[in-house]
């Protein structure tokens, strides 16, 4: 039992990057795809905020009388990633909607020849 | 306990994954996005990352939603068929994913005091980051002040994606010409926003200013902010949200933001310091951080907050111009 609970997050890190990975590789529209990307990127957040959980710690903030924290940095790290991400994130949605005005749609099956249109 | 709800949510978290695999309908799809962010909140808080956990229920659940909805208004709710095989997708997922997981079995176990994460510089921040910067909030001294570089950075990468967008889409001021915008005839919408957007506001700028102190900070504090305006877009429309802070004024909003934040650092060299080196901004080490921190966390906070507003209104007067068509 201690030994999936060593590994339970990880685990599920892994899940979850790979189901993100699967969306963005065979999902035919391409918000779907976005949202993807985001479920891949919330799997790398947990994968370092899990790293930086010690068992029987407590939130980095100074209080009297506790000297066990979890680690700060993985938190810093990732605090700034999550609103990195969601610039991204807005970036690529602008492509798509370029996309569907330049091509009139966002399928991935129905870019075919519709080249030659524009 | 701790370890049991940590079980029970990672699982939900799978499991709401999973379900977004098959979904077809993309408005469900980020509803469950939406749902998928809280969970990961939820865990964040499970695992001490309580700065972190805001930011993702702000960030992920609020403003990520909300552009992906207005993005579905353009693009259409359904997905359609495939027509290629699902079946080497699958095959790839999981040969890295069973690779990922044999790579996990080198972990260090979860949670352990000795793992070596915890040794290289954590300890320093833990125990010193009191006493060199003065903050109660860990999170705080090493986002601003040791790593206040990185910051920064970020900060200007903000900054970049607002240019990105903007140049991608730009924003339409509406003619009054053009059909109504807004929810107007929601009375119930209408009242309750006029409760709540203040108060969002008020907590908005108490979560920037408490930064040093629990959680927050100048990320948070400008998604809470933009949250309060968008809102107020969605049900008022955007012409009467144009008219309490216009696009225009956003931008040099943003680019302002940056340069305060930069200009601390410059200040910081002019007497006589390395760049955006606190200690030099007051003949008092520990005051000079505070001052250096709580001009750069509104420098963040300014920044953050025009962006995401202004990418909201991109994004909302593109929606608007396809519906007008």
């Amino acid at each position: 039992m201690s030994f999936i609970l060593d590994y339970y997050n990880y685990w599920v890190v892994v899940f979850l990057m790979m189901a993100g990975f699967y969306i963005v590789i065979s999902a035919n529209n391409l918000v779907k795809k976005i949202v993807g990307l985001n479920i891949f990127q919330t799997s790398v957040f947990m994968l370092y905020i899990s790293m930086g959980k010690v068992s029987g710690g407590t939130a980095p903030i100074v209080v009297e009388g506790v000297t066990q924290y979890s680690n700060p940095l993985p938190h810093v790290l990732i605090l700034t990633a999550i609103v990195v991400g969601v610039a991204t994130t807005a970036v690529g949605l602008a492509l798509i909607v370029r996309i569907k005005r330049a091509y009139g749609t966002v399928e991935e099956n129905e870019f075919d020849n519709k080249d030659d249109v524009i | 306990m701790a370890e049991f709800i940590d079980l029970v949510l990672l699982a939900m978290l799978a499991l709401t994954a999973l379900r977004i695999i098959f979904l077809k309908d993309l408005f469900a799809v980020v509803m469950l996005f939406g749902i998928y962010s809280f969970l990961s909140a939820l865990i964040f808080l499970n695992l001490d990352a309580v700065d972190v956990a805001f930011t993702e229920a702000s960030v992920g659940a609020g403003i990520s939603t909300v552009l992906m909805l207005v993005t579905l208004a353009i693009t259409g709710r359904k997905e359609k068929q495939s027509t290629h095989s699902s079946l080497l997708p699958l095959f790839v997922v999981l040969v890295t994913g069973a690779a990922l997981i044999y790579g996990t079995l080198d972990m260090p176990p979860f949670g352990h005091p000795d793992n070596p994460v915890h040794q290289h510089v954590a300890p320093r921040y833990i125990e010193e980051s009191p006493k060199e910067v003065g903050l109660p909030n860990m999170v705080t001294s090493v986002l601003a002040s040791y790593r206040g570089f990185d910051t920064l950075g970020e900060t200007v990468v903000v900054f970049s994606a607002v240019i990105g967008v903007l140049s991608l889409l730009g924003v339409r001021r509406k003619k009054k010409k053009d059909l109504e915008s807004g929810l107007e005839s929601h009375r119930v919408l209408h009242v309750v926003a006029k409760i709540i957007i203040p108060l969002v506001i008020l907590f908005a700028l108490y979560v920037q200013f408490h930064g040093d102190f629990g959680p927050g900070g100048g990320f948070q504090a400008g998604v809470i902010a933009a949250a309060a305006f968008i809102l107020y877009a969605l049900i008022l429309g955007l012409p009467k949200a144009f008219a309490v802070v216009g696009p225009r004024f956003l931008q040099w909003m943003a680019a302002a933001g940056v340069l305060l934040y930069a200009s601390v650092g410059l200040y910081s060299m002019y007497m006589g310091g390395h760049f955006l080196d606190y200690n030099q901004l007051a003949t008092d080490p520990v005051a000079g951080q505070h001052y250096g921190i709580i001009i750069i966390e509104l420098g963040v906070g300014v920044t953050v907050f025009a962006v995401m507003l202004n990418i909201f209104y991109a994004f909302g007067s593109q929606a608007e111009r396809s519906n007008v068509q």
